[in-house]
């Protein structure tokens, strides 16, 4: 997912207008990297010192605050000198991928580079303040490279923010809904969270490929941790049941909630196909009478489960 | 087409094999009526798990076959409804309830074994 989100990127970026223009002084852009470099570790301790005084990165200890603007600040000043934001933008999103996951977030990402530029900014005015010229000409070629670098590094860490929210939901979609087979001829289906339209038509797909895979003769669907319910979803499930019954499976439905029985009453939903039992051990108890009257049922007394 | 049904104990076993034109389901559903009597068979076994697609006429074919051998004296069960198959049946707002339905062959003697000993005085 990665690869291919730089695939789309990228070009983009290289369409846009190279960093130094042209116009612009080689001996200014030495002159002020020079600068920056010369007072490195005076400019990065400003730069911490506004950080912590600004409360950012609250979840991070002070070490590694600073090991991590060493490296923003080298990597900002190579930027800045190459014109090349290849490094940077590399290094935002591993930066990114380190950080999104101890809830930093992204007006802490973009005040934080802010910040930097502000404090290069004033130290490039503190430092050409005798010749205005000089400065402006400067501030001519550091402003639109810096904006420049502020605008990647905020983009690199949404980027992959999204690729992280993208990665989670597939997770969370491919964990929501597992069919397990309890024994022969048996699933359980534990429907946890809620049940919204997609989830829902992807757990009827799961649970019928289960049953015909498995060769299940009945399913337990479990709901009980469904908190809510609406009537769309209400019908799906008795569409499930009924398709489910269709391939020749019974379905007992568990777990009810008082408040989504009451719900699918409401609605009027038509529940005469549900079997359905208070909890899951009771359903799975149900399951088994079930089983046992389908393989002696032949033999024996037929009727030994009807109510 | 024409559907090949064969005779075990007493049940008819038919297997569709392909997708049936209009016609031939009807032709299909009034040969199995008529075997049933003249057969004298308890049970009848539809498998349809060759089919990919079963649409609304052929579903209310099966529905009407399952009815018309019960009056017969037989009880009929369909097999091998696929998943994506059944998904498509369920919406297609049908009363399916009647039919009985059973996972594959085996599964269907077993669900006519229980229904047959009931001689038929099953009222669900």
């Amino acid at each position: 997912m990665n690869g291919q989100e730089s695939d789309s990127t990228e070009p983009a970026e290289r369409a846009e207008p190279a960093l130094p223009q042209p116009a612009m002084n080689e001996s200014l852009l030495h002159e002020l990297v020079g600068h920056l470099r010369q007072n490195r570790t005076q400019l990065r301790e400003e730069w911490v010192r506004r950080i912590t005084d600004a409360k950012l990165l609250g979840v991070m200890t002070q070490e590694e605050i600073f090991a991590e603007v060493t490296a923003v600040y080298d990597n900002y000043v190579d930027a800045l000198e190459t014109g090349s934001i290849e490094t940077l933008q590399a290094y935002a999103r591993d930066l990114s991928e380190r950080i999104i996951p101890r809830g930093v977030e992204t007006d802490e990402v973009l005040g934080i580079v802010l910040l930097l530029r502000d404090v290069l900014a004033r130290s490039l005015f503190a430092n050409y303040r005798h010749d205005a010229d000089l400065l402006n000409r400067i501030l001519d070629s550091y402003e639109p490279a810096a904006n420049r670098i502020m605008v990647t590094v905020g983009v690199s860490f949404v980027e992959e923010r999204e690729r992280v929210i993208r990665e989670q939901q597939e997770a969370i979609h491919e964990l929501s809904t597992p069919v397990l087979q309890v024994r022969e001829r048996l699933l359980i289906l534990p429907i946890i969270g809620a049940l919204d339209a997609p989830r829902a038509r992807q757990l009827t797909e799961q649970l019928l490929g289960a049953i015909q895979a498995n060769r299940a003769r009945v399913v337990v669907i479990d709901v009980t941790g469904v908190a809510t319910i609406d009537v769309d979803v209400a019908n799906h499930l008795v569409q499930t049941v009924e398709a489910a019954r269709l391939m020749g499976a019974g379905a007992i439905i568990t777990g009810l909630s008082s408040k989504i029985a009451q719900t699918l009453v409401d609605l009027g939903v038509d529940l005469a196909m549900m079997r359905t039992v208070g909890d899951l051990q009771g359903g799975l108890e149900e399951a088994e009478r079930l089983l046992v009257g389908d393989s002696y049922g032949a033999e024996q007394d037929a009727g030994t489960y009807e109510p | 087409m024409t559907v090949a049904i064969l005779r075990q104990g007493d049940d008819l076993i038919a297997s569709i094999q392909s997708d049936l034109s209009d016609r031939e389901i009807l032709t299909f559903r009034d040969e199995l009526a008529e075997r049933v009597g003249r057969e004298r068979a308890r049970g009848v076994i539809v498998d349809v798990s060759a089919l990919d697609v079963i649409d609304s006429f052929v579903a209310r074919s099966l529905q009407s076959l399952a009815a018309i051998v019960r009056l017969r004296g037989a009880e009929a069960v369909i097999v091998g409804i696929r998943p994506d198959v059944a998904i498509a049946l369920v919406q297609f707002n049908l009363d399916l309830r009647p039919l009985k339905t059973a996972l594959d062959l085996e599964e269907a003697r077993a669900v006519l074994g229980r229904e047959t000993l009931r001689g038929g005085v099953d009222g669900a």
